[in-house]
């Protein structure tokens, strides 16, 4: 069975449709995408850019306004916010993206097995799921980590496993109205075996709105962690995502300090970047479909 | 009706009691012990055992399920591990304050929330209906926490309007009133509001999309005449069902906000349960805010069904 989706759509190269579409994205659209670009440029090259050593002690005072050495101020120990938050974006952008793969993907295989399969294996997943999704977010994760503690590896599996639900709902809908699709029924006329049905005729017509929901649970899921990192129970010390960075550095809020401030407007710089991506190829895509 | 209604209650009851298996499978069952946990690293093997023997771990999960259910139920979820107070009295001292949190919330941003919706779905498209979309976009794709700073750096720090903690234990007059409550509630708003405008917008434009309202503007009816007299009492459903969706983001949002304005609420008591992994504390809040979220999500079904003639008449 692992081999039935061997290719997943957020790993194929785009469609022509989509290479056209972000072509002529709406200049909101282009501003996200931009802002997406340059998060995941920083989650790759963020400490080599990073201007000093992130651990490093560089300022005798602390909570420094910002100074043309300092762009973002310093921290409650006098190291270098820039540095830190560019070094911080890779647990910020990469563990979100890490569960957001297996969410998605999990729930795109899931939702395709159970429309193609149906009856009971469907009623049970289904059912199973709904369950799931009547624990509100926070809550779960909130109940896992007090019994798992926050290793990366654990919030990794406990991000993936809240979103599941909602990816796997998405992905199964579209796949049961594809399948019942009069091109899908002459496949099956043809004796097309299941797997080529999945791979040729269900898994090309699912991408767009797959991807989009991708986008929207990558936000949720930052959100999520950076919401736990916050309080606590993310990403632990030495280590720190831009929630920890927050929570570090609140002492500096009666100061006023950009320490405080500059960590949580990344997080939105980076949440508002994809939601505007989203928003914008979603007309787009319309528009592409009708005239194919 | 009666049977959608009934249908739907029984299946939260199912999904409250699948959730209860659900959080005490995983904070209880899986982990390792808390018997060696409380005793630490240097005590005796036969201390963990009587200790084992008096938390009732010596039994099998199911058993120590049904008795931590049965607890619930008649309210007694056990003892705090952390102080040896029942939890039942740790949670009644906190619960008030959380209410009260949240109702003065609702109460505010309802109003504000629907005032808003309803007006951008009747000049949509128009400079002040995009203004409005891309402000409660923004405010629902940023963290909470970004929200509560930002306030705190704007009326606390800039305009010393408002102090930045709070504490309910000292209120006398409306004034202090206002000063304790002004800024967790201004930030739950923002959040809430955000959620509840964009939801209502959404319900009523789906109203004004109808053919019957193309035929109130065609026999000449104003503008706000078709909202008033014809979309919104066909769309109080749909906003309603908006409005209970919305509220239970507050369980979502009071627990960051208990948090940074340390507020002695029951969000907050639940954190300092997971730092301390104080397991029946966490277990009970756990499905106390469940139990919370899914009355909600139930409340907006039910608007839906009742505000519905057609599901009503069933």
């Amino acid at each position: 069975m692992s081999d039935l989706l061997t290719s997943e759509p957020e790993a194929a190269p785009p469609s022509p449709a989509i290479r056209r579409a972000k072509r002529r994205l709406p200049l909101l659209g282009r501003v996200g995408a931009v802002i997406v670009a340059f998060w995941l440029l920083m989650a790759v090259f963020g400490q080599a850019v990073a201007p000093y050593e992130v651990g490093k002690v560089v300022d005798m005072d602390v909570f420094t306004p910002i100074t043309a050495a300092f762009p973002l101020g310093t921290d409650y120990l006098g190291r270098d916010m820039l540095s830190r938050i560019l070094v911080g974006t890779r647990y910020t952008v990469g563990v979100a993206l890490l569960a957001t793969l297996l969410a998605s993907g999990g729930g795109l295989l899931l939702g395709t097995c159970a429309a193609v399969w149906g009856g009971w294996i469907d009623a049970v997943i289904s059912r199973l799921l709904d369950t799931l999704v009547s624990i509100p977010s926070k809550m779960f994760a909130l109940v896992i980590v007090a019994a798992f503690g926050s290793a990366v590896p654990v919030l990794v599996a406990m991000a993936a496993f809240i979103y599941l639900p909602g990816a796997y709902r998405i992905a199964r809908v579209l796949a049961v109205d594809l399948n019942a699709m009069d091109f899908v029924l002459v496949a099956r006329a043809r004796g097309e075996k299941t797997r080529y049905i999945v791979r040729e005729e269900l898994l090309p017509n699912m991408t767009g709105p797959v991807l989009a929901d991708f986008g929207l649970r990558f936000v949720f899921i930052v959100l999520l962690l950076s919401g736990l990192s916050f309080l606590g129970f993310g990403i632990q010390p030495p280590q720190a995502d831009w929630g920890s960075l927050v929570r570090e550095n609140i002492g500096g809020l009666p100061e006023g300090a950009p320490a405080v401030l500059m960590p949580a407007l990344a997080i939105a710089t980076l949440t508002i970047g994809v939601n505007l991506l989203i928003d914008n190829l979603g007309g787009l895509r319309r528009r592409t479909g009708r005239t194919e | 009706m009666a049977r959608l209604i009934s249908a739907r209650l029984a299946f939260a009851l199912v999904s409250l009691l699948l959730i209860s298996a659900v959080v005490f499978g995983v904070t209880a069952l899986l982990p390792g012990d808390a018997a060696q946990e409380l005793l630490g690293q240097a005590a005796t093997p036969e201390a963990v055992k009587s200790l084992r023997a008096s938390l009732g771990l010596d039994q099998p999960g199911w058993l120590r399920y049904l008795h931590w259910l049965g607890g619930l139920l008649s309210g007694d979820p056990g003892r705090s591990l952390a102080n040896n107070v029942p939890v039942a009295s740790l949670i009644g001292s906190r619960l008030p304050n959380s209410l009260l949190l949240a109702a003065v919330t609702a109460g505010v941003s309802v109003p504000i929330a629907l005032t808003i919706g309803i007006t951008a779905a009747m000049w949509r498209g128009s400079v002040y209906d995009r203004l409005v979309s891309l402000l409660t976009l923004s405010l629902v794709s940023v963290p909470e926490f970004l929200v509560a700073t930002a306030a705190v750096l704007v009326f606390a720090v800039h305009l010393h309007w408002l102090s930045a903690l709070s504490y309910v234990n000292t209120i006398d007059g409306i004034g202090q009133f206002l000063r304790v409550f002004a800024m967790p509630v201004l930030t739950l708003c923002c959040v809430i509001v955000a959620q509840m405008v964009r939801m209502t917008r959404a319900a009523v434009i789906d109203q004004l999309r109808a053919p019957y309202i193309e035929i109130a503007v065609l026999k000449g009816a104003s503008a706000i005449r078709v909202v008033w007299s014809h979309a919104l009492p066909n769309a109080i459903g749909p906003i309603a069902n908006a409005v209970a969706l919305s509220l239970s983001y507050l369980l979502g949002g009071v627990i960051i906000v208990e948090t940074i304005f340390n507020y002695p609420g029951v969000a907050k008591l639940m954190i300092d349960g997971v730092a301390g992994r104080d397991m029946p504390v966490v277990q009970a809040c756990a499905m106390m805010f469940c139990a919370g979220y899914l009355l909600l999500v139930l409340v907006a079904d039910l608007l839906a069904i009742v505000s519905n003639p057609r599901l009503r008449h069933r």
